[in-house]
């Protein structure tokens, strides 16, 4: 399942380190940048790829929270809910905005699959809380209004796409 | 006339609109033919002000902010064209270089943070034109014995929290007789309300890595791994960029500046495990297993990375280290305490009216990080506690606000030093409510090894929900403190020893919330949600 470019991108990972193991986390990084998840097939790949079980990478991908085994969002929308980030408001902003996208308090993906929306703790920007992770960008001092309008340009550019 | 202009492009200027800012400044310039030099730089730490720009005219310097695209022209108007109608006071930080009329700016001491706001973080020339890698050059023609003393004698002390003497540490690996030692820069900084490290780095990656270099000429390392937080791309990429420059400079790879010492460096990054921050942890994650801690004894300098001596250090550690080669260990020193020298930098947040990012020495007195330089409490509302060290530390409540900031001042209210988040908290917060936010972050992380840490946080939860939810019972409180003492004395990392302090010391400071919260007092009702919340 890798390409070519990604095969060469393996290579060089390898080179970083004294055993195959050690790559995992790069490896399941590469393997999850297409679509923001991974797919069966695609941790097959991984465990091929560093002479590991299947087993061996669903415990890698268990312990950490940034690997993902469901199918998400073209978009990630991570808004801070931790003390901090409350302070300001974070954790009654991000409890509006599930509600806006029809979402669960405990956040999802949106009907259309566009967006999967999440509570997460500690973007290290509390300064400027309310504050999100869209696929990793930050956008902070974050109103109502202003998301609503990033999420309605991406839904924008997603469907001119 | 010779003009720089300098534009903080650090992730929180970008996402204050710093980007816009930047090409209104970059096309007025152009089209109005200044001889203008722009410089992106990294933040300043003045972030409640950003986007922030610096119009330095003969190397005098004036600081405004915010500045929006609007903003641009008027503000060039001032300096460079018929005169000042249109900028307005309000965008005015300071004139003076020195930054006195700015408390914010002027009060701090700034060593690790020093160039942040100052330099363009992609350039190498400018990092070199401030006494770049001169450290380095200076560490090599000194014996790795002599660096490691300098250290000593600087009384530097880990950043990352715990405050172990660093000096000490490079002492026992550097002794180690076994080969290859690893160098690990610890930059998976996850407590809630600190970014100190990510602010470093994207203001001044090369400053990191000279002190990796310089380190591990010291500790007689061969490699190194920096291990960073995921959640980070732009200090990342920086971070990637930097260590290519200095590769082409000779600073990283064989030979390095021709002395003979091979180092090279690799980037790791996290995938959202806080307790990777916990150095045995971190390890197992670089090898690329569950990241788990494990006992120590064996220490990492005895048996770390792949079974091989190892040294970890966090950010600010190692951003100290050509502060002390370049200046001497006397002046470091001196910047502290007796027992701790240098400076500390502080993520101020929560309601303070100045938040950001702030570098002071060790010593000085909360009162000052939090009024002259903070501004105090936002919206006139007063000061009830600060929490430092995110969920790890405790609460200083407002009476002991002439603590002064020192490992051991600290750990004596039952906070800790941390490793640089501090969370201030006004008189519209509950004390309960705090301790639960952060308890349900450790609960949240452990990682489930153990069984103090593991079954005791949830158990410690529990009792914080049903009293925040007016069904407290009666042996409740005993039973908070009893379960403090088994997390704290019976969990294998720190993560479980450190989980009870923010019940413990709210507890030990603010007992009579609890007591409100348990008679299901108004106090104990409105609870479910902070109130700045409510009101928000």
């Amino acid at each position: 399942m890798w390409s070519e470019a990604e095969q060469n991108e393996l290579a060089k990972i390898f080179k970083k380190y004294p055993d195959k193991r050690s790559a995992v986390l790069p490896a399941l990084y590469l393997a999850q940048a297409e679509k923001n998840w991974l797919d069966d097939d695609d941790i097959a790949a991984v465990a091929e790829a560093l002479d590991l079980t299947v087993t061996d990478i669903h415990s890698i991908i268990g312990f950490y929270t940034l690997f993902r085994k469901q199918k998400t969002g073209k978009y990630m929308v991570q808004i801070c809910t931790d003390l901090p980030c409350a302070l300001r408001g974070g954790e009654a902003f991000y409890h509006r905005l599930a509600e806006r996208m029809g979402l669960p308090p405990e956040g999802g993906t949106t009907a259309d699959g566009l967006f999967t929306l999440e509570p997460v703790v500690c973007l290290a920007a509390c300064d400027k809380a309310p504050v999100g992770q869209i696929n990793l960008k930050y956008h902070e001092n974050l109103t109502d209004e202003s998301i609503d309008a990033v999420l309605a340009q991406l839904r924008q550019e997603a469907q001119g796409a | 006339m010779s003009a720089i202009i300098r534009l903080g492009m650090s992730t929180s200027d970008i996402a204050a609109g710093a980007e816009a800012t930047f090409l209104a400044l970059q096309s007025a310039v152009r089209h109005r033919q200044l001889p203008v030099e722009i410089k992106r730089t990294g933040s300043l730490g003045a972030s409640h002000r950003e986007p922030v720009v610096d119009v330095e005219i003969d190397g005098q310097s004036t600081l405004y902010g915010p500045v929006t695209p609007e903003r641009v022209r008027p503000l060039l108007d001032q300096h460079f064209g018929s005169g000042g109608r249109g900028v307005s006071s309000d965008w005015l930080i300071s004139r003076r270089n020195d930054r006195s009329d700015y408390p914010f700016l002027g009060k701090q001491v700034k060593v690790t943070t020093r160039l942040c706001g100052l330099i363009d973080p992609y350039s190498l020339e400018d990092y070199l034109a401030h006494d770049g890698y001169e450290a380095l050059k200076k560490a090599l023609k000194m014996s790795p014995e002599e660096v490691v003393q300098a250290v000593l004698d600087s009384k530097l002390r880990g950043r990352g929290g715990a405050g172990f003497p660093t000096g000490i540490k490079w002492n026992l690996i550097r002794k180690s007789p076994n080969f290859p030692k690893y160098l690990i820069c610890n930059a998976d900084e996850g407590d809630p309300g600190a970014f100190m490290d990510r602010a470093t780095i994207e203001g001044d990656p090369h400053k990191l890595l000279e002190g990796m270099i310089i380190a591990a000429y010291a500790i007689g390392a061969s490699r190194g791994y920096i291990y960073a937080r995921a959640e980070y791309p732009l200090a990342v990429s920086i971070l990637r960029h930097a260590i290519n420059q200095a590769r082409e400079y000779g600073a990283l790879g064989k030979n390095i500046l021709g002395s003979g010492l091979d180092f090279d460096l690799t980037i790791k990054e996290g995938a959202g495990a806080f307790v990777c921050g916990e150095e045995t942890a971190l390890m197992h994650s670089i090898e690329g297993k569950r990241g788990m801690p494990t006992m120590r004894p064996p220490y990492p300098a005895q048996s770390g990375l792949w079974g091989y001596p190892s040294n970890i250090n966090n950010v600010e550690t190692l951003a100290s280290i050509s502060s002390i080669v370049l200046n001497g260990p006397d002046w470091f020193a001196g910047l502290g305490t007796d027992k701790s020298g240098g400076t500390k930098a502080f993520a101020l947040t929560g309601a303070i009216q100045r938040s950001g990012l702030v570098e002071v020495p060790i010593g000085t007195p909360l009162r000052e990080l939090i009024y002259d330089i903070g501004g105090g409490c936002a919206d006139g509302h007063d000061l009830k506690a600060v929490q430092m060290g995110g969920p790890s530390g405790g609460c200083i409540p407002a009476n002991l606000m002439d603590t002064i900031i020192d490992y051991d001042e600290l750990r004596a209210t039952g906070a800790i030093m941390g490793s640089g988040g501090m969370v201030v908290l006004d008189d519209t917060v509950s004390m309960v409510n705090m301790a639960h936010y952060f308890l349900s972050f450790t609960q949240d992380e452990s990682c489930g090894k153990c069984v103090p840490c593991r079954v005791g946080t949830r158990k410690m939860l529990n009792i914080l929900q049903r009293l925040l939810a007016g069904r407290g019972r009666m042996t409740d409180i005993d039973n908070l403190r009893r379960l403090c003492i088994t997390v704290g004395q019976g969990s294998l990392c720190g993560l479980g020893q450190t989980a009870p302090n923010p019940v413990l010391t709210t507890l030990r400071y603010f007992e009579d919330e609890y007591m409100a919260a348990l008679e299901g007092g108004a106090n104990g009702n409105v609870q479910a949600q902070l109130a700045a919340e409510v009101t928000a």
